[in-house]
């Protein structure tokens, strides 16, 4: 039994070991017969890296913060005022897992083209935009989510009253009183979304943005050792992401146990 | 919204002369109609961008040019290579849905009841949440650079031992060099989703076996597999439709020599490679039957996983 479960568990991870160890291998192998940077330095000083991989980075932020606007109002609004809507506002927030991205985006190309009542596909800060709300539309399921089991672990009927009599609005009482109880909760459901805008392809392609996921598809097309070390770059950040995740679950842990 | 009138279960309008004062808590002045206004944002978000383009494609699909009602572009997916790209796609994600949830249930029962150390269990967790989400375009370069024609693999099996993989029929850009690159995403999922399940077969039904004579074999075939049934149906399902829907992996991987579905609908909607827009749609529409489908049965067989797994 005990043997059973080490085969399992080695075999396992040389299988997640070996393309890890694969891809780094490779793009340290630009030099013929020494490991050298050389990959990296290539990618790092491509000018097109710099501008797709900068864009991405912005288009993560701004569909993290129009995330946030959207979800932490209408969750919170939800538990505290509406609970029979909330397994509709659930199902809704699933439907991105069951709707291919390549749908979505198909939908949009052809609802929002030049000749419809929205042209937003009509310029490219359009475009942007258009892209950004499909990117908070993919981070919605994960988003929500993360709010939703935020907002249950504190008691937001009473902190609402306690705010409202002591004569907050309602915006005091979201950004001032809610908000910061479920910064945890907000800040993982953030990174989630940084790690899934920050590399995806499909949706910018599609809609034709200069973004990394295509970049990246255009250079593994083109060269050889470079993916590699946008891979390994792209690995990174994925694993950055995720540990952040963890970092800001324990420290909530940590202040939570000795409050 | 337009009201501003009381909704019909608003608060009487009429105060009542009473003597005595009429406790009143908390000043409720929300009508139910008005509450509703706190999620307008997010219904106007998800109508525009999520509902109203898939409803979109789903009612094109029924459609001709002219926008009569006709079945006629579903029939037309009965073309030998749009049912070969359906098929492919199936395959694929059925093999690498059910490796993925073997594979992962093997790690995850090795980490939960094993008897490997516990300090195996954290750092697997945590890899297994960064393999899930490290998908697309990396993850290609990723295999490419250790299965490919000059991959890590490929070169040290060649060189160690003299074996040539390509002589051995096995190729990066083909079904299988899908499945083993969709793997590196589907055994972590299986594993993130599993674990809570195994943690929560109690010790007490195993005893409970114990004492009535049941073999550990017995006790796996008609206690815990049963309970653990739709969670690993459930699960099953929600890799398959991981996989069908990847676009970004399979295209970095292969370009787009293979035929398979979410390529096939990637190239039409780029340049409308099947000349009848009409049948992109019907080919989206197909797509979403299939993720719907297999999704609806994950949401089901959680449901009832968790009468059980408390």
């Amino acid at each position: 039994m005990k043997a059973l479960a080490w085969t399992a568990i080695v075999l396992g991870m040389l299988y997640f070991i070996l393309p890890l160890l694969g891809m780094a291998e490779f793009s340290l192998s630009m030099r013929r017969g020494v490991y050298s940077l050389d990959a990296y330095a290539s990618v790092l000083s491509d000018p097109q890296f710099q501008r797709t991989f900068g864009f991405s980075v912005a288009m993560a932020v701004f569909t993290i913060v129009f995330g946030v606007l959207l979800v932490v109002p209408t969750a919170y609004w939800v538990r505290l005022r509406l609970p029979w809507i909330r397994p509709y506002i659930e199902f809704i927030t699933l439907l991105p897992l069951v709707i291919p991205a390549i749908v979505i985006v198909f939908g949009y190309i052809r609802l929002y083209n030049t000749s419809s009542w929205l042209p937003l596909t009509g310029t490219p800060m359009g475009t942007n935009v258009l892209l950004m709300f499909g990117y908070a539309t993919l981070a919605l399921p994960y988003m929500y989510r993360a709010v939703d089991t935020g907002l249950r672990t504190i008691d937001i009927g009473t902190l609402t009253e306690a705010a409202q009599s002591l004569g907050a609005g309602w915006g005091t009482i979201l950004f001032r009183a809610i908000l910061p109880n479920v910064l945890v909760a907000v800040l993982s459901g953030a990174f989630l979304t940084f790690a899934i805008v920050i590399g995806e392809f499909t949706m910018a392609a599609l809609l034709d943005r200069p973004a990394f996921g295509p970049y990246m598809q255009s250079l593994g097309a083109n060269r050889a050792y470079e993916p590699a070390a946008l891979a390994v770059i792209a690995f990174a950040i994925t694993w950055a992401c995720m540990g952040l995740i963890q970092l800001v679950t324990r420290l909530q842990k940590h202040t939570r146990a000795h409050a | 919204m337009t009201s501003g009138r009381p909704g019909p279960a608003g608060p009487p309008q009429s105060s009542v002369v009473t003597d005595r004062p009429v406790p009143s808590p908390r000043p409720r002045l929300l009508d139910p109609l008005l509450r509703t206004v706190g999620v307008l944002p997010f219904v106007l978000f998800t109508v525009l961008f999520l509902i109203l383009p898939t409803l979109y494609i789903v009612l094109g699909a029924f459609q001709t040019n002219e926008g009569t009602w006709t079945f006629g572009n579903i029939l037309a997916l009965n073309t030998p290579s749009i049912r070969n790209a359906y098929w492919v796609s199936i395959k694929v994600s059925v093999a690498s849905a059910l490796l993925g949830c073997l594979i992962g249930f093997a790690m995850a029962a090795a980490v939960v009841l094993g008897g490997t150390p516990r300090w195996i269990r954290s750092p697997l967790l945590t890899f297994s949440g960064v393999a899930s989400n490290f998908a697309g375009v990396p993850l290609a370069f990723a295999f490419i650079a250790t299965v490919g024609p000059a991959g890590l693999i490929t070169l040290g099996l060649r060189d160690a031992f003299g074996i040539n993989l390509r002589a051995y029929g096995f190729n990066i850009i083909s079904t299988w060099g899908l499945i083993l690159t969709y793997l590196f995403f589907q055994i972590p999922l299986m594993i993130l989703i599993i674990t809570p399940a195994l943690d929560g077969l109690k010790r007490e039904w195993r005893e409970a076996a114990t004492v009535l004579g049941a073999t550990g074999a017995q006790y796996w075939r008609m206690v815990a597999l049963p309970i653990l049934f739709p969670s690993l149906l459930g699960t099953f399902a929600l890799l398959f439709a991981n996989a069908f829907g990847a676009v970004a992996t399979a295209i970095a991987l292969t370009g787009s020599s293979l035929n398979i579905a979410p390529i096939l609908l990637f190239a039409q909607i780029r340049g409308d490679v099947l000349g009848n827009p009409h049948l992109g749609y019907a080919l989206a529409t197909g797509m979403i039957v299939i993720t719907a489908v297999a999704n609806t049965v994950y949401i089901v067989l959680r449901a009832r996983s968790e009468r059980w797994l408390k």
